[in-house]
């Protein structure tokens, strides 16, 4: 029996790909990092405040939640277009009910579950219809939830959530030995629990792992016993599940239900997704790595907001990462291929 | 080999149909416990469909699975699990992302169950995967290693490994040497040598004349989807099996091919 150690492994690799690995699983942490230091250095006195970075974290909430949604969807090969619209019918939905005196803690189930039930919408149609790739189904329900959204509310935006419902989105927690004012956002504790639910989840968990291994070749997860319909649909009501829980962000931000809201914002959290490092044809990527997706995002807009460069730019930027951080899986293939 | 207790495995009449083409038309087959069926035959004989309807991954148009002389419905592959019934796939189909012990026990993994939720153990797979490695001669450098990064032949080892983890009552290999050096064959077959001396039943798919005269008691040849002819291994020889491949019979010697 050969002795198992990592020097040996580490033989059998190639300086490229040990490279490539390195960057693969830290370079986007390189990339915040360093993100964080050119904008302290640019901006000394806004950037680095308490006010500043906890402001971050308040702009990264909704982005954050979708991107963990499409993180799953994405580790099995797939995507989910609907999740922007998703959010809209949830957030909508949810505003409606409470405003017609529906008790709060229902209200709050009304996000999540309008959302699983979207989810499971996507789920169904992927395995029972047999589409043959979840882009068309998603892109089918990305405008039919948009449509739905738009039906139920006439179009008009459904505002006065509850101070109760919009806690999640916008309560603050306030930090008195960092200032006068000084606070710490719930939404960052919700993206706590929840990154921490999924990776756990998707680490230990015996179903996490059955996601990655249908990510890594769904015939050999279907011949070891597991029934992969069955994990799809869990993935997209998963999915459907985090853009409730955006949703939650969302009315608790504006305290509003917008039929336009989260339009394109299913772009923004597959980018997270991609530019975290989880690879586009499916099992591979962190939970880790989508948080620094995310923050990747959230840095490049609130740093070109501090140094008033036009939206215009901040567009043109994340599609250059995006590119990047697949050339990178693109780079990593090829290492390994070689190696 | 206990013959007087009835076949471990009998498949009755299986028809299989992939729209307008008919794969396999009423085939029937017989394996008893500690037993090593040789299954021979073209390609798209429809060998790998046949063994594909034992272990519930396709449903046969028609016919019956009978196991200890009772009928059983095979569904899905975790049917045929849990019936004891393990195959190794022509393909491997493995999971390349995911590290050697995790493959062995994908479905299956060691753990805990709270509320309805298992939490693997991931010591305990990786110590299980090792024992059970060893127990089959088989070298990884890590079990932690991802099968992606493997030869041919170790990611082959690591399908045989999975198939034999569980104690299995019948054992189907689809052409588990195809890939192997010498020396890994010889570690294949003597495998399947130990597995049928503990009484597991194997059917043994493949091209190669020398593994089938090797290690099985009986070999039977498909032709064109339907049973063609089949013996004990002492009662034929290299050449009239390989006539069977090529829907002859009677051949005993002058045939072209000498081994296949
Ligand atoms: N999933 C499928 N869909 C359609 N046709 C199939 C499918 N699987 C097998 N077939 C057809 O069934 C026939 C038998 O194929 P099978 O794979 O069982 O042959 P085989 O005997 O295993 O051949 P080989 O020695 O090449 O592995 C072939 O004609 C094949 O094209
Ligand atoms: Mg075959």
């Amino acid at each position: 029996m050969t002795v198992s150690d990592d020097a040996g492994q580490n033989e059998l690799e190639t300086p490229a790909a040990r490279r490539m690995r390195l960057i693969e699983r830290y370079g986007v942490f390189a990339v915040v990092i360093l993100m964080m230091v050119i904008l302290s250095a640019l901006e000394p006195d806004i950037f680095p405040t308490t006010q500043n970075l906890t402001n971050i974290l308040r702009q990264i909430a909704m982005n954050a939640l979708l991107a963990l949604g499409l993180y799953i969807v994405i580790m099995t090969a797939g995507i989910d277009l609907s999740v922007g619209s998703i959010m809209a019918l949830a957030t909508m939905l949810l505003a409606m009910v409470d405003t017609s005196g529906m008790p709060w803690p229902l209200v709050l189930l009304v996000g999540p579950l309008v959302g699983i039930a979207c989810g499971a919408v996507n789920g169904l149609g992927l395995t029972v219809l047999r589409l043959p790739h979840p882009f068309i189904m998603t892109l089918g329900t990305l405008y039919s939830i948009r449509g739905i959204t738009n039906l139920v509310s006439g179009g008009r935006p459904v505002s006065g959530v509850s101070q109760e419902v919009r806690f999640l989105g916008s309560g603050e927690i306030p930090l008195p030995f960092l200032g006068e004012y000084a606070s710490f956002p719930v939404s960052a504790i919700v993206i706590l629990v929840c990154y921490g639910g999924v990776a756990y989840f998707i680490n230990k968990v015996s179903l996490g792992r059955h996601i990655v291994a249908v990510g890594g070749n769904p015939q050999a997860a279907r011949v070891s016993g597991i029934n992969v319909d069955r994990i799809l649909l869990i993935v997209y009501c998963l999915s459907g599940f985090f853009a409730g829980m955006a949703a939650l962000m969302m009315a608790g931000r504006t305290g509003a239900g917008f039929p336009n809201a989260g339009i394109g914002a299913e772009l923004d959290a597959i980018a997270a997704v991609i530019i975290g490092g989880a690879s586009f044809f499916g099992g591979r990527g962190s939970v880790l790595g989508v948080f620094a997706g995310v923050l990747v995002m959230g840095l490049l807009r609130n740093g070109l907001n501090l140094m008033d460069v036009s939206a215009f730019w901040q567009q043109t930027m994340i599609g250059m990462i995006v590119v990047g951080a697949v050339y990178v899986d693109v780079l990593r293939r090829r290492a390994g291929a070689t190696s | 080999m206990t013959r007087e207790t009835g076949p471990l495995l009998e498949m009755r009449g299986i028809t299989k149909h992939f729209g307008a083409i008919t794969a396999l038309d009423q085939v029937d087959l017989q394996l008893y416990s500690g037993e090593v069926l040789g299954v021979v035959g073209d390609n798209g004989a429809g060998k790998s469909t046949l063994m594909k309807v034992l272990s519930g991954l396709y449903s046969a148009s028609s016919g019956e699975v009978i196991l200890d002389g009772r009928p059983v419905q095979l569904n899905s592959p975790r049917d045929a699990q849990g019936m004891g019934i393990e195959m190794v796939y022509q393909d491997l189909a493995l999971a390349g992302n995911l590290p050697v012990h995790e493959n062995i026990y994908l479905g299956r993994e060691p753990g805990r169950q709270h509320f309805g939720i298992k939490i693997v153990d991931r010591k305990l797979s990786r110590r299980l995967a090792q024992e059970h490695l060893d127990r089959l001669h088989i070298e990884v450098k890590s079990v932690d290693q991802k099968v992606e990064e493997l030869s041919g032949g170790q990611a082959q080892a690591v399908a045989i490994a999975r198939a034999t983890a569980f104690d299995a009552r019948l054992v189907i290999m689809d052409e588990p040497t195809a890939a192997l050096a010498i020396k890994e064959v010889g570690k294949v077959l003597d495998l399947i040598k130990r597995l049928s001396d503990h009484g597991t039943g194997v059917i043994l798919i493949s091209h190669r004349m020398d593994d089938v005269f090797f290690v099985c008691d009986r070999v039977m040849a498909l032709f064109h989807g339907r049973n063609f002819e089949e013996s004990e291994i002492s009662g034929t020889s290299r050449n009239e099996v390989i006539g069977w491949i090529m829907g002859t019979k009677g051949h005993t010697e002058g045939l072209a091919h000498d081994r296949l």
